[in-house]
């Protein structure tokens, strides 16, 4: 019986984060710390043709100003040569502030003022004055989608069987173009760094998803062993793919340490987020799909194109996932981007995945229309157990489940699918669903477990607690799997003294470094069966090791009352700790499979037909996403996923003046997220799987899946309720007049 | 932030004195906008007056109506047994407004006296004749959407963007300002605001060290058919995108007398006196309210992305105006 495995728990780090006591990257205490403000472009493409420093040097507290005139060389390549480990970024293509005069984006950095407080800096940064050699920038990808390229021209899009025909030869098909603005992650806490040298050795507290991408980045940047780095990320407030890609910020935080031989400490402004970090692209998409009148799918053709910067090749797979939702024996799909002067895109929760559901979903209900067939009857007929492409069977996927249980609890089969037939006195009423789809990704992890014959266990990974439960759900799988009560362990991350973890993102931390302290506490039990056996009055001594168990300070012979004290067995043996590291890798087995998360979404708006304004007034999310390690910190990602999810459909746009190419919405009063008042009922459900293969733990992704239907289902819904197809998202109210 | 001088007023008349002195110089109230445009260095001052804890919060009645102080609460305000009871309009407009937090700190005389919210406005790297007469109107051909379809120029199509503003317009309002020499002024709320003209700059025909000491509003027989309506991107924390602040008086079947304020069209609350005149005499009908409604709009003259406000502006007058019949609270 498990103790701690799908029950709920409460966040083990809620109390240091309510009371303050949880210290963010900015936050830290360093003697002599010096503050820089970064001071922006304020053109879009072009050169510096000069930059002026004199009055903002001369300014109180200014200890000095660095732009790309003064910013030091890095130096040549340092001994010992990067490891072949370390050696997979050396392509790292990420934005570096001041090493040139040019141009590259609006409100790119290009100075840094340095001075004793930070009030001082930022006062001085408006006193540095520049002038360019000003070029027209390029910023509107759908101007421009003729200039689509693939990101790598020698693996064109691969068919599967012949859509272009089936396509041509079916009787009834949609056809349709969609497209999302860019958007802008929005988390509460603004990236920042404090960094400091002592001799060649550089330490830096980060807002990090990854602090192991923050070392090498920064290793690459000074041409330093990656072991003279240190990065420290212990909380996040908040990230969802933004400090995932390296941001240039911490490179620039570190080299004006260096260069003033001080502690700095620089912390991105709302609008330098904006520029600072990436955001989902802006994306147009087109979708045709084709069906026999009985509601079979015979071809997908789906093509989407992003926006990416002028100097990296960023392309969303944006319908690598949908590819896969359903059996349609024809498809061809292809996913490119679009050069614009813009800042590089970057993961933004969901990536991809919810842009092409989007399109995808919307299509479906506008095939579900042309056919008259009930939406959710539609997506049944073409329900799929194999992936479409490899044939591969699902190790797990019950969707099936998860969409009867949704409409059983929303209750779907009241709907009148005809459009604008739903009232509730005089608002519209429009009832509407999609399909949400995400990966059970694995990633090589690792972890350090040591039990302490004190009765306690420590256990670090240097992965990353962006908010998701990671702290707990850590704590609660070593409690589980080392038999000790939650209060003896005690879990660390975020720091690269700690062994190596994949960053935090694509929903796979805790199947990949959760299946890494799985796997070090089994050690841990066999090295104490080993130490047990060692000992005459072993009862273990006949025993296979998954004979036995951990329990309450006790290895236990499963099924009888025999067990041994293990901490007295550790002090027997004069062995203070027992400690494994331990790195988890997916399975062989796996490749013999198709995994995924899945889940159903089933929404309620109501429409004010004179105003246009839009409520979701219910939304029920039915997600398939494994094991449940702690349905509390579950649920709270699914319910933020469908917040997220409400705010993408009706709300969020990043605005580009395409005259300037400068962002004009970089804030939070004109950049929209949903408030309290705009979220009504939410009900989320899980459907449990029971599944080895994915991993040794069961889990599956579930961050990002919450979100992935939730905007095709409200799009879905407002044609239901106004019999009007809004395609290009957010659908504000005066798309609806 | 610039360094600026801050001092703390004792008294009105100082106080004005002492921003009047320095024409760099500004009033401090709940700081709610101010000091986020002092943040951005749209707003520069070389010192700062702190009115805040002036003795100018008292809300009372009149002989005839009520006097509102200028450094009353929105939240007061909006929550004072005799505003809810004889001036709903002004209550639902200000509880219509930004967020619980922000109208426990924000005064009435502040709210009065806000910004626009034109993103141009904000950035100092773009040009905007408002913040910096003469280099050019950003929005005029840039992204306008919550900009202005009526009275607008060349010079600025920016929007006054409050809420409480709209009601004290359809209240007849008063606002009475303390000048240097002690004395009062009284300024109809309609020759508050101004139209952008060539002198965007001037939001309204306050004199630089004025300070508005109250709000009074006359008695009425709006109280039982009024109604605020907001139409907004989001539930709340946002500005509108129209609103109409609508209310009426009946003798019988007739209206008799008609209140139509539209806000977030126009540079100033736009009061249609032509969309009242429409109304008056005629019995509550649905074409009335249309036509009203047609009358109010027939001069807008739409930017680029904003032309949906006309469409909306006329729905949301009919809309307002059939909630105040049936006196439905916002
Ligand atoms: C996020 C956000 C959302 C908002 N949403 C809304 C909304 O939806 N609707 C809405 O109506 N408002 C909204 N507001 C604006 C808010 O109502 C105003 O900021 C507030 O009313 C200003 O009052 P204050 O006392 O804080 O003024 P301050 O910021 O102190 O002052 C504002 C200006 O008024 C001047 N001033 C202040 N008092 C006087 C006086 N007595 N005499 C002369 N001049 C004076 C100051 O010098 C200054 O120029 C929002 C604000 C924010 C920050
Ligand atoms: S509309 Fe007015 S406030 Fe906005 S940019 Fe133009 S001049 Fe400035």
């Amino acid at each position: 019986m498990a103790r701690y495995i799908g029950k709920e728990m409460s966040r083990v780090d809620g109390f240091a984060k309510v009371t303050g006591r949880a210290k963010y990257a900015a936050e830290f205490k360093v003697p002599n710390l010096a503050y820089g403000f970064i001071v922006t472009s304020t053109i879009g493409k072009g050169t510096i043709r000069s930059i002026d420093t004199t009055e903002a040097s001369r300014a109180p507290g200014v200890i000095g100003v660095l732009t790309h005139e003064n910013y030091p060389k890095p130096a040549p390549p340092a001994a010992p040569e990067l490891k072949p480990e370390e050696n997979r970024n050396v392509r790292d293509k990420s934005f570096r502030a001041l090493v040139s005069n040019q141009i590259f984006f609006n409100m790119q950095p290009i100075a840094l003022v340095l001075a004793e407080s930070f009030e001082q800096a930022r006062y001085a940064a408006r006193l540095v004055r520049a002038t360019y050699n000003e070029e027209k920038p390029m910023t509107d990808l759908e101007s421009s989608l003729d200039k689509a390229r693939l990101a790598n021209p020698s693996r064109p899009p691969r068919p599967r069987g012949n859509p272009t025909e089936a396509f041509a030869a079916a009787p009834v098909k949609v056809e349709a173009e969609y497209t999302i603005p860019i958007e802008h992650h929005n988390p509460m806490e603004p990236h920042g760094a404090i960094a400091f040298w002592e001799g060649d050795k550089l330490t830096v507290f980060d807002k990090s998803q990854g602090v192991y991408v923050v070392r090498q980045h920064l290793a690459t940047s000074f041409h330093i062993p990656p072991e003279n780095v240190q990065v420290i990320s212990p909380f996040v407030g908040g990230a969802f793919g933004s400090a995932l890609r390296p941001n240039y910020y911490p490179a620039l935080t570190a080299m004006a340490a260096r260069v003033i031989q001080r502690p700095v400490k620089v912390v991105y402004t709302r609008q330098q987020m904006f520029t600072g970090h990436g955001y989902r692209p802006h994306t147009w998409q087109k979708v045709s799909l084709a069906a026999e009148r009985s509601g079979k799918l015979t071809a997908l053709i789906h093509d989407s194109k992003n926006n990416s910067s002028s100097f990296e090749d960023y392309v969303e797979n944006t319908t690598g996932m949908p590819r896969t939702l359903y059996a349609c024996p024809n498809a061809l799909t292809s996913a490119q981007f679009v050069h614009t002067d813009m800042s590089t895109p970057a993961p933004m929760r969901a990536p991809g995945a919810v842009s092409g559901m989007f399109a995808l979903e919307c299509a479906m209900d506008e095939l579900a229309y042309a056919l008259q067939i009930d939406p959710l009857e539609l997506r049944l007929i073409n329900f799929t157990d194999v992936d479409p492409d490899s044939g591969k069977p699902y190790s797990s996927k019950a969707l099936r489940e998860c969409y009867r249980l949704g409409a059983e609890k929303f209750g779907w089969s009241k709907r009148n699918p005809e459009p604008r037939s739903m009232r509730d006195g005089r608002l519209l009423v429009g009832w509407g669903m999609a399909t949400g789809i995400w990966g059970a990704f694995q990633q090589p992890a690792s972890a350090r477990v040591a039990l302490k014959s004190d009765g306690t266990a420590h256990v670090s990974s240097a992965t990353a607690d962006i908010g998701p439960g990671t702290y707990t759900v850590m704590t609660l799988i070593a409690a589980e799997y080392l038999g000790l009560n939650a209060e003896k362990v005690k879990f660390e991350l975020g720091d690269t003294r700690f062994p190596r973890a994949p960053v935090q993102g694509g929903s796979f931390t805790t199947a990949s470094v959760g299946s890494a302290i799985y796997e070090a506490a089994q050690n841990i039990r066999q090295k104490l069966m080993d130490l047990a056996n060692k000992e005459a009055s072993s009862p273990f001594k006949t025993a296979k090791i998954e004979d036995t168990e951990l329990l309450d300070g006790k290895l236990v012979l499963k099924g009888s009352s025999q067990s041994v004290d293990i901490f007295a067995l550790m002090r027997r043996n004069n062995l203070p700790e027992l400690v494994d590291v331990h790195e988890a890798r997916p399975s062989r087995e796996r490749e013999k499979y198709a995994t995924g998360a899945h889940g159903a979404q089933f929404v309620e708006v109501k429409v004010d037909p004179a105003t246009g304004v839009v409520q979701v007034t219910r939304a029920i999310e039915v997600t398939a996403c494994g094991k449940i390690m702690n349905p509390k910190t579950s649920h709270s990602q699914e319910i933020g996923g469908v917040v997220w999810g409400i705010g993408m459909a009706l709300q969020e746009a990043t605005e580009v003046d395409h005259r300037y190419g400068r962002i004009m919405n970089p804030n939070l009063q004109h950049y929209h997220v949903p408030v309290s008042a705009d979220i009504h009922e939410i009900e989320t459900m899980f459907v449990e799987e029971d599944d080895k293969v994915v991993n040794p733990l069961g889990v599956k992704g579930m961050g990002e899946l919450g979100m992935v239907g939730i905007p095709a289902a409200i799009a879905n819904a407002v044609f239901h309720a106004t019999g009007k197809r809004i395609r290009d998202l957010p659908i504000t109210p005066d798309k609806l007049l | 932030m610039k360094s600026f001088k801050y001092s703390v007023a004792k008294e009105p008349t100082g106080a004005a004195r002492t921003v009047s002195a320095n024409p760099t110089a500004k009033f401090l109230a709940g700081g709610t906008n101010l000091v986020d445009l002092m943040k951005e260095y749209v707003e520069r001052p070389s010192e700062v007056v702190d009115v805040s804890r002036l003795n100018l919060a008292q809300i009372r009645e009149t002989s005839n109506g009520i006097s509102i102080g200028a450094l009353a609460k929105n939240s007061d305000t909006a929550n004072h047994p005799l505003v809810r009871q004889n001036y709903p309009l002004l209550s639902m407009a200000i509880l219509a407004g930004a967020s619980a937090q922000l109208r426990n700190m924000a005064t009435n005389g502040g709210n009065l006296m806000q910004r626009t919210r034109c993103q141009y406005f904000y950035d100092t790297a773009m040009p905007c004749n408002k913040r910096e007469p003469g280099s050019g109107c950003g929005a005029l051909e840039g992204l306008n959407r919550i900009h202005a379809i009526l009275g607008h120029s060349e010079n600025c199509v920016a929007t006054y963007p409050g809420d409480m503003a709209n009601a004290l317009y359809a209240l007849d309002a008063t606002i009475r300002v303390r000048g240097t020499n002690g004395r009062d002024r009284l300024i109809p709320v309609q020759d508050f605001h101004r139209l952008p003209g060539d002198t965007p700059q001037k939001d309204n025909n306050l004199a630089h060290g004025e300070l508005i000491v109250a709000i009074e509003i006359p008695r009425n027989n709006f109280a039982a058919k009024s109604y605020y309506l907001k139409v907004r991107d989001r539930a709340s924390y946002a500005f509108a995108l129209v609103s109409v602040a609508a209310a009426l008086e009946m003798r019988g079947d007739a209206i008799e007398r008609a209140r139509v304020v539209l806000g977030s069209v126009a540079h100033k609350p736009w009061r249609s006196v032509e969309a009242e005149r429409v109304l008056i005499g005629k019995p509550v009908t649905v074409e009335t309210f249309e036509a009203s409604a047609e009358a109010a709009l027939k001069d807008a003259k739409p930017l680029e992305h904003n032309g949906y406000k006309v469409e909306l502006g006329k729905r949301s007058i009919v809309l307002a105006l059939q909630r105040a019949m049936s006196g439905e609270v916002a």
